[in-house]
């Protein structure tokens, strides 16, 4: 079962994307889904062009920007818990989300926003990383950074970016809310080719120190000594893992907004499935947050077409119940 | 094996520990005692490399602690702390494999799941194996702790072993057990150091006590010739005497005549 787990977490992520692409306005038979997908990686010539335009242009791209940023979430805060040791932690207690929606506000209520296309992910991107900066710097003395005061650093930061966001709001006209509230809600719409090779590295980034940060984080369930006496360079470890999921939330964050539940939910879940081990828990949480925030982003498209919802609103819908019921089921283990 | 050379720790102003020196040789089961607040913890978490000297040096195998990187310190020492709080819920093999992570990726799977397997044996915790660990009761929680240390020094040649009052919260026939196999550890080649409180089963079970009171340490000898009745009176405040306990000799410590 455990072993088995990752195969199951991507296999339900190869349902979702074949949902995604094959599900819409124009709905498509799998068969032309798979099609379209071999001509667009070169192996066959023989795709319907119709199901081709609709695939490579419009659903592609949004359900690769949606797997992305699921993966990266449900890694962050599978991170972050166990950085923490907390089941409640997510990077929204890095200032990551905070900051980020500061620095988008303000693109929006300044008007940058309407520059360019990347005046609003880049001022996020910019945000989220400076109130990263500024958690991990407040909380570091002697050349150490202890998590508890992170995380009360974190708050501070985190409650700061919120006042000033609530200023600008309260400060906006009416189109200006509008903008502001449809980017807090986040949505995976404005996906495009090149949006989503900016965002690979900062994925590869944290997967590439995945087996790092899983065998550090391990060490560090038996606590901070602990994981010391095991050998585990502990600062570095906090330092990269604060870096990487910074970059990489920040980078998702700005270009999809700051959407909630896939960090903190999938990981819990996972953990619940699956024991506390990082080894398996990274790549499943990644997964399945992909897989999540896929199928999430289609139903968001399908349910009140031809409008769309907030994605942020149909993950939260979808995982909340599921959690509960997680919970429910647990409880029993959980009082302790 | 072990030897702290002159070491003195001062926190801003306040002297915490000065002048001390110790040489522990690899078979050696040293305990350190002391009344609460003498250092005796503080000492641990110097010989243990978690905390710096400000005065003189440690070393293990004849290199400064400085010399070793994290990792190669952990393949030749275990630690053994007061309290261990696990988070998240994890099972009992988990919290003793994860003592196996500093050498899993030098030697085979089937070695570290037998370390595992007797470390899980030597704490008598075996029978826990798949229990969550945070439904243990304390003193099962210490003697888990101590299988995940024994699993990380397993195989290990000459390893130092540095246990912070082991025996705290263990009923009395585990306090035996666990120091008979510090002991034995000990006597297969290991520097062991335990801080304890009770001279009974200090005395019974280590072959060299030292004993620390303000910071200094004053007595570091065989068990009859450290806890000598003047030391124990001056330190302990205690008076005392020597039993016999099975073939062995141990100290029984009382206050006056016994009258509250």
């Amino acid at each position: 079962m455990r072993r088995a787990a990752p195969l199951v977490a991507a296999a339900l992520l190869a349902m979702a994307l074949v949902g995604a692409l094959a599900l819409g306005p124009l709905r498509l038979p799998v068969g032309d889904v798979l099609g379209a997908l071999g001509q667009l990686a070169g192996l066959s010539l023989q795709a319907d062009p119709q199901a081709l335009a609709v695939v490579g242009s419009l659903r592609l791209p949004r359900a690769l920007l949606a797997a992305l940023a699921g993966a990266v979430f449900g890694l962050a805060g599978a991170m972050t818990q166990g950085l923490f040791r907390n089941p409640l932690a997510d990077p929204g207690v890095l200032g990551i989300a905070g900051g980020a929606s500061l620095g988008a506000v303000s693109a929006i209520f300044f008007g940058v926003a309407s520059l360019s296309v990347w005046a609003l992910p880049a001022t996020g991107f910019v945000g989220g990383l400076a109130a990263a900066l500024l958690v991990s710097r407040i909380a570091r003395s002697d050349g150490r950074t202890p998590v508890a005061t992170l995380l009360l650093a974190g708050i501070a930061v985190n409650a700061l970016a919120m006042s000033l966001t609530g200023i600008l709001v309260y400060a906006s006209d009416d189109r200006q809310l509008r903008d502001i509230s449809l980017w807090l809600m986040g949505s995976v719409g404005g996906a495009t080719p090149l949006r989503i090779w900016i965002l690979v590295p900062f994925a590869a980034l944290l997967l590439a120190g995945l087996p790092f940060f899983a065998r550090g984080l391990d060490a560090l369930m038996l606590g901070e000594r602990e994981a010391v006496h095991l050998g585990i360079g502990i600062e570095t470890l906090k330092a990269g893992v604060i870096g990487c999921v910074a970059l990489a939330v920040g980078a998702v964050v700005s270009c999809v907004g700051p959407i909630g539940f896939v960090g903190l939910v999938v990981p819990h879940i996972a953990r619940m499935i699956l024991g506390p081990g990082h080894r398996l828990l990274l790549p499943v949480s990644a997964l399945a947050s992909a897989a999540l925030l896929v199928a999430a982003d289609t139903f968001a498209r399908l349910a009140v077409a031809p409008a769309e919802l907030p994605v942020g609103l149909v993950t939260a819908a979808i995982g909340a119940p599921f959690f509960a019921a997680m919970v429910a089921r647990s409880k029993r283990r959980l009082a302790l | 094996m072990i030897s702290a050379v002159q070491v003195g720790l001062r926190v801003g102003s306040k002297g915490l520990l000065d002048d001390v020196n110790l040489e522990i040789n690899a078979g050696t089961f040293l305990g350190l005692v002391g009344p609460n607040g003498a250092g005796k913890s503080t000492l641990l978490r110097l010989l243990a490399g978690e905390q710096r000297a400000t005065r003189g040096a440690v070393s293990i195998a004849g290199r400064k602690l400085a010399q070793w990187s994290g990792a190669e310190l952990a393949r030749r020492r275990a630690v053994l702390p007061q309290q261990s709080a696990v988070a998240f819920e994890i099972a009992v093999r988990d919290v003793v494999e994860l003592g196996r992570l500093p050498h899993e990726s030098l030697v085979s799977r089937a070695q570290n799941a037998a370390a595992v397997a007797r470390a899980l044996q030597d704490a008598d915790v075996a029978h826990l194996e798949t229990r969550s660990y945070a439904t243990l009761s304390g003193g099962e929680q210490q003697r888990v702790q101590l299988a995940r240390v024994l699993a990380q020094i397993d195989g290990v040649p000459a390893p130092a072993l540095l246990l912070d009052e082991p025996t705290a919260s263990l009923d009395l026939s585990h306090q035996h057990r666990v120091l008979q196999t510090a002991r034995r550890i000990a006597e297969a080649g290991a520097a062991v150091v335990a801080v304890l409180h009770d001279l009974f089963t200090a005395s019974l079970y280590c072959d060299r006590i030292a004993v620390i009171s303000k910071g200094r340490i004053v007595a570091d000898a065989t068990p009859t010739v450290a806890l000598d009745e003047a030391t124990v009176k001056s330190v302990f405040e205690m008076d005392s005497r020597w039993v016999e306990a099975g073939t062995r000799r141990a100290l029984l410590a009382f206050k006056g005549d016994g009258s509250p």
